[in-house]
């Protein structure tokens, strides 16, 4: 039986059997190209120095990058203390717990969050870790200047600093907001900013445990902060999250729900179930995807510029600002050195193998344990 | 009179209504299930008869649109009072599924054990002969003695169920819910299963929901007629199938309808 446009449609089929395979070549060609032009370019930088010693200087010869490859590796251990236990937990709630409609707002918040540009991320974590908090003054009050509406306050260690208190100053002593309550004598927190170098309180109250309790957390931030891997770190993770979280509940939601019957049936508490019965049997799927998550941001450079700033030298503390692969790529690759070039070629192929090393290293660990025995 | 059925009930069900949202899946049912006996539920599709099985370990809990009216006891105890964890009330009322579903990242030992493992059970002397223990009374321990650290997966359809049935007997139930335990299985395991249940009734009081009326005349003892969320009739099953007292009763056992 040949049907009368059998030839027709047997065109049909191999046509559409040529452009689909001619698209996925198209996909296929780029991959392939960055990778050899990589591996060549790379391959040929590549010696002892590259892993021992520091970076160049402009026009130096040889050099490596030990310290952006430790700093590398340092932001990949501290980014999934950060990203894996949040983001798994999120989608461990998102598929097991909450109900349609903030199980919605979350997903859609994820879902935002993913796209957001990765330097955005650079500048919250910037806000957050990097620049140093506004902490309050604290002292006694040694002399109020009436006239020039100005209290001039001594703190434990005798340093003296006198504020303007102006129309927008809020005062609280005591549940009294007059400006008549600042009285040479009180213990006084002034919370103030600078304008045009003089200090102008935007809030004066009197010292109490919760004010001290902000104060000692502004100290200890403001101990930590500046650039440093700790940033370049949280950085990484919160970008972690959302993927994470997605990932983890996409796993979830394939496990049959026959499973937590059975459990739950069993007299098996719901969180047990959870962890023992369900995570357990989508592990696979959540370090997956807790895997191309690290591999993802593992070549960010834009959050770095803002966090882990970069260092030609080693980083010796973790608040210290550190050097990392894609920063000391990005800075090699737009000088004028032709040995930062060889450099810069030879960094990017040591983060596409770190990568496919991670990748192989979590497949190897959590292969299937029935797999040999079947 | 109902002092005596009392006694001998494992379970007493009064006046149970479930509804979900607004639609009422179980209609005002009340009766009493004879502990070391097999009790089995039939009646055509949507007639809630896994509803009322899956009320009977507080299972239909698990859709959040679940609401119960009335009382359900276990020798004695209100499985619904206030102060009832329903893990509580599911340790001693076990629940076999239709389609059998072992641990997939667990061996055979581990699918038996899991339920006193994850309440805290270690000793593992007490594991080793509660596992041989739970697979022999599931028939099951002669076929899979060698090879009990086998991926539970690795086991027939049939021998899966089984070891369902032996995990949920592991942790020493009173009552054991069975769900169309054989209804995804050829004849040949489904004998086995039938077999079995007649077996376990020595020891444990047994509800099987059962789309299957010969099944329902081979195991039990009583049945149980579901029609629409009502319970049409209820009594020993000889008499369900040989003479019912209810029009409905007999053209459904009959195959009229259904």
């Amino acid at each position: 039986m040949t049907a009368p446009n059998h030839r027709w449609r047997n065109f049909k089929n191999v046509l559409s059997q040529v452009v689909t395979f001619a698209c996925a070549i198209l996909v296929m060609t780029p991959l392939v190209l960055v990778f050899y032009h990589i591996v060549k370019e790379g391959f040929t930088s590549i010696n002892w120095a590259f892993f021992t010693q520091l970076p160049p200087g402009p026009g130096d010869s040889g050099g490596g990058m030990a310290n952006a490859i430790v700093g590398t590796l340092i932001l990949m251990l501290l980014a999934p203390l950060i990203g894996v236990p949040v983001g798994v937990l999120g989608g461990v709630f998102l598929s097991e717990y909450g109900g349609s409609r903030p199980n919605w707002c979350i997903r859609f918040a994820a879902d935002v969050l993913n796209g957001v540009p990765s330097i955005v991320w650079g500048l919250v974590v910037y806000g957050l870790m990097v620049i140093a908090w506004p902490a309050p003054f604290h002292g006694n009050i040694k002399f109020v200047d009436t006239a020039r509406h100005q209290v001039t306050v001594t703190n434990r260690t005798g340093v003296s600093q006198t504020f303007e208190v102006g129309a927008k100053t809020r005062l609280n002593l005591h549940g009294i907001h007059q400006f008549d309550a600042l009285r040479t004598g009180r213990d006084v927190m002034i919370w103030y900013r600078e304008i045009q170098g003089t200090p102008v309180a935007n809030r004066i109250s009197s010292t109490s445990v919760w004010g001290l309790c902000t104060a000692a957390i502004i100290r200890l931030h403001n101990s930590v902060s500046g650039f440093s891997a700790l940033a370049g770190g949280v950085v990484l993770g919160f970008m972690m999250i959302p993927l994470i979280m997605r990932t983890t509940e996409e796993v979830l939601q394939l496990v049959p729900g026959g499973y937590r019957e059975a459990s739950l049936a069993l007299g098996i508490s719901k969180w047990r179930t959870i962890v023992q019965i369900v995570v357990r049997t989508a592990l696979k799927g959540i370090v997956t995807g807790a895997l191309l998550a690290l591999a993802r941001v593992a070549g960010e450079t834009a959050p770095l510029i803002f966090t882990a700033f970069g260092n030609s030298g080693w980083a010796h503390k973790l608040t210290e600002p550190t050097g990392a692969l894609p920063l000391q790529i990005y800075i090699f690759a737009i000088g004028p050195y032709p040995n930062w070039h060889r450099q810069a070629w030879a960094g990017a192929l040591i983060l596409l193998l770190l990568v496919l090393l991670v990748n192989i290293g979590v497949r190897f660990m959590t292969r299937d344990r029935f797999h040999n025995k079947i | 009179m109902a002092d005596t059925q009392n006694s001998s009930a494992a379970l007493t069900v009064k006046n149970l209504s479930i509804f979900f949202g607004k639609n009422q899946a179980v209609k005002n049912v009340s009766l009493d299930i004879t502990a070391r006996a097999v009790t089995a539920i039939i009646g055509p599709s949507g007639c809630g008869k896994s509803t009322f099985l899956r009320a009977l370990n507080r299972m239909h809990e698990l859709n959040p649109e679940a609401r119960m009216e009335g009382e359900i006891r276990l020798f004695g105890d209100d499985i619904y009072a206030h102060d009832v964890q329903p893990v509580i009330v599911r340790r001693r009322v076990g629940m076999v599924f239709q389609k059998s579903n072992p641990f997939p990242t667990m061996s055979i030992t581990e699918n038996v054990t899991v339920g006193l493992r994850l309440n805290g059970i270690r000793g593992r002397k007490l594991l080793a002969e509660r596992t041989e223990q739970s697979l022999r009374m599931a028939a099951l321990w002669d076929e899979v003695k060698d090879r009990l650290h086998a991926p539970a997966i690795s086991l027939s359809g049939g021998q899966q169920q089984r070891l369902c049935i032996a995990r949920a007997l592991a942790v020493e139930p009173e009552v054991l819910l069975m769900d169309e335990p054989a209804s995804a299985l050829d004849p040949l395991a489904t004998s086995k299963i039938e077999d079995l249940i007649v077996q376990l009734k020595k020891d444990y009081t047994i509800v099987i929901v059962t789309h299957n009326m010969q099944q329902a005349a081979r195991a039990s003892d009583s049945t149980a007629f579901f029609y629409l969320g009502e319970l049409v009739e209820f009594g020993p099953t000889t008499k369900i199938f040989a003479s019912p007292s209810q029009k409905r009763t007999e053209d459904y056992v009959t195959g009229r309808f259904g």
